[in-house]
């Protein structure tokens, strides 16, 4: 790390990312742009899910399907989502459209936002070169500066860190 | 007065923090950054920013409901 590192806190961190909604996006960007930001040298391994989250074109969605913790503010109070009408067509994208306007409402960063923020402070990014594979995923498919690895990368990179999460 | 200001108000966690540390980069060493914002986490956010990155919170105040912060470039 070059200009947002300093000599004070010269540590690293290393966070596997899984999962690809809208909603668990947001730890592993929020931790590795702050991490990057007080100086430590982030590394972030891209592997199943988490691979749409290099997407050039993100779509992400959340769903209440099987999340009875999501809970949005409805009508003056907060509502849940019975699986029956979770599963119902158009009842996700109604969902991630609420969330979205949610997000812009109470000056939450947008996903694009923190992405660029991540690539601009030089946050480490690795795709996982088996799922790429096995997603048929293309290297054309992701974001520019992206580098391909795989486990043994990723465990080089994590012995010598002093944080390691798994999202 | 501060040598540089942020206004960072209607901002939620992460960005009035890494909006700071994009400011700090340009205020010269010494210098001084004022940063306003209405996030709640930030006091405690901003007093943990400054004490990782060795930059000094010389001021954190709040006045209804907006948080101001000055930050000495020393990190």
């Amino acid at each position: 790390m070059t200009e947002a590192g300093n000599a004070t806190n010269a540590k690293s961190m290393t966070i596997i990312v899984t999962k690809g909604t809208l909603d668990w996006a947001y730890p592993p960007f929020i931790l590795g742009t702050t991490a990057a930001a007080m100086g430590v040298d982030v590394t972030m391994f891209f592997t199943f899910y988490g691979l749409e989250l290099l997407k050039k074109k993100l779509d992400l969605q959340v769903s209440p399907l099987g999340n009875p913790a999501m809970k949005m503010p409805m009508a003056g109070m907060h509502m849940g989502m019975p699986n029956l009408v979770g599963m119902l067509p158009g009842v996700s994208a109604g969902a991630t459209t609420m969330m979205k306007n949610m997000i812009k409402k109470k000056g939450v960063a947008s996903i694009e936002d923190l992405r660029e923020a991540a690539i601009e402070s030089d946050v480490n990014i690795i795709a996982c070169q088996m799922t790429m594979d096995l997603f048929e995923f293309k290297k054309e498919d992701m974001i520019d500066g992206v580098k391909l690895g795989g486990a043994a990368t990723y465990m080089e990179q994590a012995l010598q860190s002093h944080i390691n999460l798994y999202i | 007065m501060a040598d540089a200001m942020l206004d960072a108000k209607g901002l939620n966690c992460p960005l009035p923090i890494l909006r700071a540390k994009k400011a700090l980069k340009d205020v010269p060493r010494g210098g001084t950054l004022q940063v306003m914002a209405t996030d709640p986490g930030s006091v405690a956010d901003f007093a943990a920013f400054c004490k990782t990155t060795g930059n000094e919170l010389v001021e954190s105040k709040a006045d209804s409901g907006v948080y101001t912060f000055l930050i000495k470039h020393t990190g």
